[in-house]
């Protein structure tokens, strides 16, 4: 008999009931555990094992199909002419540096205009905003409309900026257009590390007698900045590979001269990848133009998704 | 109850009829308290007594929970810290605090001790430096690390982070310091350092603690008062408190009959 047992006994406390209740119950579980269940188990848990490897194979199955494709028929036409040229009647002489300087100056809008909005309602939600039913009825809408397909949100910019604003297929209607299609995710990434932040951090900052702007700007964004920083990433290279907000806004099929302002009409990666795969038809060698542009915008995309996890791996949680 | 001081202007805190509730809950039940200058005041009392509570309701941190309201009065100087004039920020420049968990930013400790001074203004790179100085040797950790000033302050041991807590504090130079459970971390040597610590500070602080440790408020504190369930049961020099207690409940208390 334990000893704990023994005091509860010379305290005469009832609770000793219970005890030998639980005994009973332990005795009528051991006949329950039997050999040929655990065998049974075994085998099921082996099972499971392969067909979670498979699925994981699948996918990978999958993406070195994709790249097997494209870099065949992608190969002898990738090369420095086809990164520097503009677009040509003739497939040979054809390039990219129209959508590549497209997408870049898509992305000067897209960047600054995402992480000063996104940032901010990260903050005012977070930080500011008083906890309550409207706040997180807010949280929960901005997660919804992180999920609204981005063909809807082409419509949307087509209808405001492109109609309404009157700036038609220009950069910067497609560069709003795009913002307005990330910056949920960089709204819900940046709150999720505003809110991964300690709070004895915080409490720590206004024991000094610190405002809340002072404490969020030196305390809580320096801590929260790589959770930001991945999330936005991750939110660009969506960005740089979405093509329906801008078929919507009529990014024009064929663009001979280069873009040098942000209301001039230009042509990016994707879009550039889609029109040359419906040219096909007309001319066979296009197929290859439109497989060497995917090797580049699939090379621009490991790249950030690559800097995104080094960022990740090199701030892991230090609290 | 409530002991009149005839002294008052040797009075920091005078607490006047504080009632406080976290939603329905009452943690304080009109609570009538003096705080003296330069003297260590211990509080203490079982867990969920309002001790904790209360010691942050004095620099007003307690308003960080947002269902909490207050009645009474706190009187800091002759001025109610409740009063719409008074802001925040100010009164916790000169009421400082050191908490539980040793809690330094996850920067240099050099960075760590100016971060206080820096925020109220203070560039001159040199002043900084003399600031950092000072306030380390207050807080004895001088000697440990002013060859390794940019290292990270979490490459410090728990004690060592809690004196350098102690430090950031001191580096605003407050009037008071309100410690809670600042030992509760620390194994018995560094409990120990920030102790001495503590009696070396109260040449120049005001210090109120919280301290789960009756052996802790016996050893440092000049005045000790013993909180349950939210009342105030019984505030006294701590000779008397512990030699001598007046209510039966503070007896069991310190006698380690409950709590």
């Amino acid at each position: 008999m334990s000893a704990a047992k023994l005091e509860f006994l010379r305290e005469g406390r009832e609770d000793t009931m219970l005890e030998t209740d639980q005994t009973h119950a332990f005795e009528r579980y051991k006949v329950k555990i039997d050999s040929g269940r655990i065998e049974r188990r075994v085998r099921l848990n082996n099972g499971l094992k392969h067909l979670f490897s498979l699925s994981t194979v699948f996918a990978l199955v999958v993406l070195a199909i994709l790249l097997y494709r494209i870099g065949v028929q992608s190969a002898g036409w990738l090369d420095l002419q086809f990164l520097t040229s503009n677009l040509s009647r003739f497939a040979d002489k054809a390039g990219i540096y129209g959508a590549i300087l497209g997408t870049v100056y898509l992305m000067l809008i897209v960047v600054p205009v995402t992480l000063i909005l996104g940032v901010s309602t990260a903050i005012y939600l977070e930080e500011y905003a008083a906890k309550g039913r409207i706040q997180r009825f807010i949280k929960v809408n901005i997660s919804n409309l992180a999920s609204v397909p981005s063909v809807i949100f082409g419509l949307l910019g087509l209808a405001v900026f492109g109609r309404m604003l009157n700036l038609g297929s220009s950069i910067l209607a497609g560069g709003l257009t795009m913002s307005l299609l990330v910056l949920p995710t960089v709204v819900v990434a940046s709150q999720e590390a505003i809110k991964a932040v300690p709070g004895f951090l915080r409490e720590a900052s206004y024991g000094m007698g610190a405002d809340k702007w002072t404490t969020i700007r030196k305390v809580v964004l320096p801590v929260a900045l790589p959770g930001i920083l991945t999330g936005s990433i991750l939110a660009m290279s969506r960005a740089i590979g979405e093509t329906a907000p801008l078929v919507v806004l009529g990014i024009p099929t064929l663009i001979l001269k280069i873009p040098d302002s942000v209301m001039d009409d230009f042509t990016a990666l994707p879009i550039q990848i889609y029109y040359w795969t419906l040219d096909t038809v007309l001319t066979p060698e296009y197929a290859n133009l439109a497989a060497a542009t995917i090797v580049v915008l699939l090379a621009v995309l490991f790249i950030l998704n690559s800097v995104a996890i080094i960022i990740r791996n090199k701030f892991q949680k230090r609290f | 109850m409530n002991i009149q001081n005839p002294e008052i202007e040797n009075n920091v805190f005078d607490v006047r009829g504080l009632n406080l509730w976290y939603g329905n809950d009452q943690a304080l039940k009109n609570i009538n308290m003096q705080i003296e200058k330069n003297k260590i005041t211990a509080i203490i009392g079982p867990s969920g007594c309002g001790k904790s509570t209360f010691i942050k309701t004095l620099n007003r941190m307690i308003e960080n929970v947002p269902i909490v309201r207050t009645t009474g009065e706190i009187l800091y100087h002759g001025n109610d810290i409740f009063d719409k004039s008074m802001r925040v920020e100010e009164l916790r420049t000169k009421v400082g605090m050191v908490f539980q968990k040793p809690n330094p930013f996850p920067k240099s400790i050099f960075e760590n001790v100016v971060y206080g001074p820096k925020i109220h203004g203070i560039k001159d790179k040199k002043l900084l430096m003399e600031i950092a100085e000072a306030s380390l040797k207050s807080a004895a950790l001088w000697d440990e690390v002013k060859d390794r000033l940019n290292d990270n302050a979490y490459g410090l041991s728990g004690g060592q982070q809690q004196r350098l807590c102690i430090a950031r504090c001191i580096a605003v130079q407050p009037d008071v310091i309100l410690m809670d459970e600042p030992t509760s971390a620390l194994d018995p040597i560094a409990t120990l350092k920030v102790e001495e610590l503590m009696d070396s500070l109260k040449q120049e602080y005001t210090i109120a603690i919280v301290t789960h440790s009756m052996q802790q408020a016996a050893r440092i504190s000049d005045k000790t008062a013993f909180f349950l369930m939210g009342d105030l049961i019984e505030y006294d020099k701590t000779e008397a408190i512990f030699s001598n207690p007046r209510d039966k409940r503070t007896e069991d208390y310190i006698t380690g009959r409950f709590g």
